[in-house]
């Protein structure tokens, strides 16, 4: 059997963990930048402001990862978002009593989104990128169809969500990371994520081993909505009302995808995960957070991410060759 | 199976097809490329279902609508190509669709120790549960393959060309898994275009031809050569055509060459000769083959052609300089399989001297190259990957032709190529050098190197072994390879 004793590697630092210590850097880099300016990257208020621009991206972006772990992605959840910020905001119409069914709602519409997502890829084998371009325009021609501005409106009860913290960490960042928890769990330890990963490493070998690789692209958008939905309530609690452009405004769609790259994930998929996608969110709301205090020029700061995230990708290549040519 | 048939787009690939497998049995499916061995392993593994026939396994009839229920029902299947997830340890691998829960989540640890026993059983200890895909070598990962079929309890293994993927001494690993498996009373269907391996291996033989079947023999009552017959028709009177009387001028030297792979080297191609390069898996033939083609070029050394001095940093340099490389992953790096047949072969001409208007000459002058090398399709405007294995690296070397090149590399030129084929690709190479090209072919097929080459250079450890003259023995070029001197490999 002495062929079969062929030589090893060891493991190395994977891109996954590459984000951690980029995050770590940009923190101590920044904060220094920031104190020398005479501002504080870690006081207070900048810290609670930093994660709750994280929670929302940071819920989206989970969602986003099982969509691109699996091999997909979902341009929709821009439009998810602003529509089911509405949707909350209008069925509560400012009575604590409706939070619940107004949660429940949010939570179905978007499920159901998620599921004609789903439907158009596998069913239909419309490409990913084009099945969810065009639900979420079509979200976006009927919220411009119907809705001028905010409408609807959130009881005082639910805005605790958008706005209570627990010490300097807000109570929708506690949402992130426990959503974000429940998916590493799903992710790693169940079946549905050993077979989502599978699905995204290669179909085939998916199906060819009995994954039934469509219902289980079907579900990855089901969640991936569902979790654009939870953002939307948030964002709902939050302003107060539901907006119409919140979703696309804040460029959930694009920016999710980002975090999930940034996190170390291949966009082809089968490689990547939640702990990389929580980094790359803190990464971009850190440096966000930074150009803030620095009081930076905003377009300059569009400039800075766009470096970042295609360096960071270049990065990652660069690695997965080297490791290739070391094979 | 009895009486199965199958057609796609109305095109019958397989009628009325019998074939049945004993517990314990090795039985061989033969047959050209098209025959229809693959899609009647398909219909075994339930990948396809039958349009015709009935299927019955352990006595009962079975109907197989897709692969989980070929698994249910204790059929696995090893194809070609590994279907195996390189960023996945091989516990979830095996496991994969299948992983064992406990209290709702995977159970890691018991995949982890279930897959370390069925290691143990098959002898590949080496292999652990938690290693990563990609970090193992082809032969290991075939016996994650094995391992994976045998998690499933299967009773019949389907095995689609084990050996094309393993170098000489790996194949006789696998041989003393099949036995093993054997002996457990596993029965399986053992699919292979290299009769040796057929002989060695199986109890019964069966050939299949345009999708029928022709015969089925018992092994001990079989020859190679009736095999043969059945299989294409016709006798092949020989298996190679006949060698160079004489090399012609060195066309490409290297002195010196070496880069990250290759430690330095020294080589000579000459007008009318096929080179042959033999060496295990890794050992750096195919590193080789890309320094000369500047994929990976040499960064130490020189290089000339036609005693001019060249070296190539990348393919264009490299075809502009005349230079053609059939590489080893046809469906991979050689074509675009779902581009048509005519721009396949039009790719090489069409990027080394682009035109701003089609250009109709070489349209012809490809369709007569195509014709030439004897391209089956449906039509010059077929996907590819609708071809057999044989005519689609005639495309590839009808591309390649076009460019009227100096030199020739082939990588593995007749990989999971049936017999048929195989030959005219044969005749195709030794037509090349006849007319003045100089030829290297690497081929990790020991009859195919000693049959087509002229000379012979030995790799190991990315450095030159040793050369060879064209009737040198299977022992010098593995004792060589293996760096074992008066040592027959095993």
């Amino acid at each position: 059997m002495t062929a079969l004793a062929a030589t090893r590697r060891t493991p190395r630092i994977d891109s996954t963990n590459g984000v951690w210590v980029a995050l770590g850097i940009t923190l101590i880099v920044g904060g220094i930048l920031v104190a020398t300016d005479g501002g504080s990257l870690f006081g207070q208020n900048s810290t609670v402001s930093l994660l709750q621009r994280a929670a929302g991206l940071g819920i989206v972006a989970v969602g986003q990862t099982f969509t691109i772990l699996a091999g997909s992605l979902d341009l929709s959840v821009a439009y998810v978002i602003s529509l089911t910020s509405l949707i909350a905001a209008e069925t509560m119409a400012g009575s604590d009593g409706r939070v619940l069914p107004a949660i429940l709602a949010v939570l179905a519409v978007s499920g159901a989104i998620g599921l004609v997502n789903g439907l158009l890829i596998t069913k239909l084998r419309i490409n990913a990128f084009i099945a969810t371009l065009g639900v979420g325009l079509l979200i976006k021609g009927y919220l411009e169809q119907g809705y001028a501005g905010p409408a609807g409106q959130v009881p005082v009860s639910f805005q605790h969500l958008g706005y209570d913290r627990i010490g300097p960490i807000p109570v929708s960042f506690l949402l992130f990371i426990g959503v974000a928890a429940v998916a590493w769990v799903v992710l790693k330890r169940s079946r549905f994520g050993h077979h989502l990963i599978a699905t995204g490493g290669d179909l085939d070998v998916a199906r060819l081993s009995g994954v039934r690789t469509d219902w289980v692209l079907i579900r990855t958008h089901m969640i991936c909505s569902l979790c654009a939905g939870i953002a939307g309530l948030y964002l709902a609690s939050r302003l107060g009302a539901g907006a119409p452009r919140v979703g696309a405004e804040g460029g959930y769609d694009l920016e999710s995808i980002a975090a999930v790259v940034l996190g170390g994930a291949v966009l082809a998929g089968g490689k990547g995960g939640v702990a990389g996608t929580v980094g790359g969110v803190l990464l971009l709301a850190v440096i966000d957070g930074i150009f803030n205090q620095l009081a930076v020029d905003p377009f300059f700061k569009q400039v800075v991410r766009g470096v970042v995230i295609v360096a960071a990708v270049a990065i990652y290549a660069l690695r997965l060759r080297r490791k290739a040519v070391a094979a | 199976m009895l009486g199965v048939g199958k057609s796609f787009y109305g095109v019958p690939v397989l009628s009325d097809v019998d074939i049945d497998v004993h517990p314990g049995e090795v039985h061989a499916v033969v047959g050209e490329n098209g025959a229809g061995k693959s899609t009647l392993m398909k219909i075994a593994s339930g990948v396809h279902q039958p349009d015709t026939g009935t299927l019955t396994i352990a006595g009962r009839p079975a109907t197989l609508p897709d692969p989980r229920a070929a698994q249910a029902a204790g059929v696995g299947i090893i194809h070609q190509e590994f279907n195996l997830l390189p960023e996945r340890t091989v516990a979830e691998n095996v496991f994969l669709g299948r992983e064992p829960t406990r209290r709702g989540l995977v159970d890691r640890r018991a995949m982890r120790a279930r897959t370390a026993e069925l290691l143990a059983a098959v002898g590949a200890e080496v292999v652990r549960p938690h290693d990563r895909v990609r970090d193992l070598g082809i032969a290991q990962q075939q016996v994650v393959e094995i391992v994976k079929a045998l998690s499933l309890d299967a009773r019949i293994l389907i095995m689609d060309e084990p050996t094309a993927a393993l170098a000489d001494h790996e194949v006789e690993l696998l041989y003393a898994l099949v036995r093993r498996l054997q002996a457990r009373g596993i029965g399986i269907l053992y699919v292979s275009h290299r009769l040796a391996e057929v002989f060695d291996l199986s109890d019964r033989i069966t050939v299949l031809k345009d999708g029928r079947r022709v015969t089925t023999v018992d092994t001990a009552d079989a020859t190679p050569e009736g095999l043969v017959r059945h299989m294409v028709g016709r006798e092949l009177a020989t298996y190679y055509p006949p060698k160079a009387a004489g090399a012609g001028p060195t066309v490409v030297s290297v002195a010196g060459g070496g880069n990250a792979r290759l430690k330095p080297l020294d080589l000579e191609l000459r007008a009318g000769e096929v080179l042959g390069v033999g060496g295990l898996q890794g050992s750096g033939r195919s590193a080789l083959a890309r320094a000369l083609f500047g994929v990976e070029g040499f960064t130490t050394g020189r290089m000339t052609l036609d005693g001019k001095a060249v070296r190539p940093r990348s393919p264009r340099q490299a075809v502009r300089a005349g230079i053609a490389y059939v590489t080893e992953d046809r469906k991979g790096e050689g074509l675009t399989l779902s581009q048509s047949v005519l721009d396949n072969a039009l790719l090489a001409s069409r990027a080394a001297t682009p035109r701003w208007f089609p250009d109709k000459a070489r349209t012809t002058t490809v369709r007569e190259l195509l014709a030439a090398v004897e391209v089956h399709a449906a039509g010059a405007d077929q996907e590819v990957r609708y071809l057999s294995g044989g005519n689609q690296q005639k495309v590839v070397l009808a591309r390649w032709l076009a460019m009227g090149p100096r030199v020739l590399l082939f990588d593995e030129p007749t990989r999971g190529i049936d017999v048929g084929a195989k030959a005219a690709i044969h005749e195709l190479i030794r037509d090349l050098a006849e007319k003045g090209a100089a030829i290297l072919m690497i081929s990790s097929e020991l009859p195919e190197l000693l049959g087509m080459s002229d000379r012979i250079v030995v790799m190991r450890d990315g450095a030159l072994a040793g050369e060879l003259p064209g009737d040198a023995s299977e022992e010098a070029v593995l004792s060589l390879a293996t760096g074992t001197p008066h040592e027959v490999s095993a």
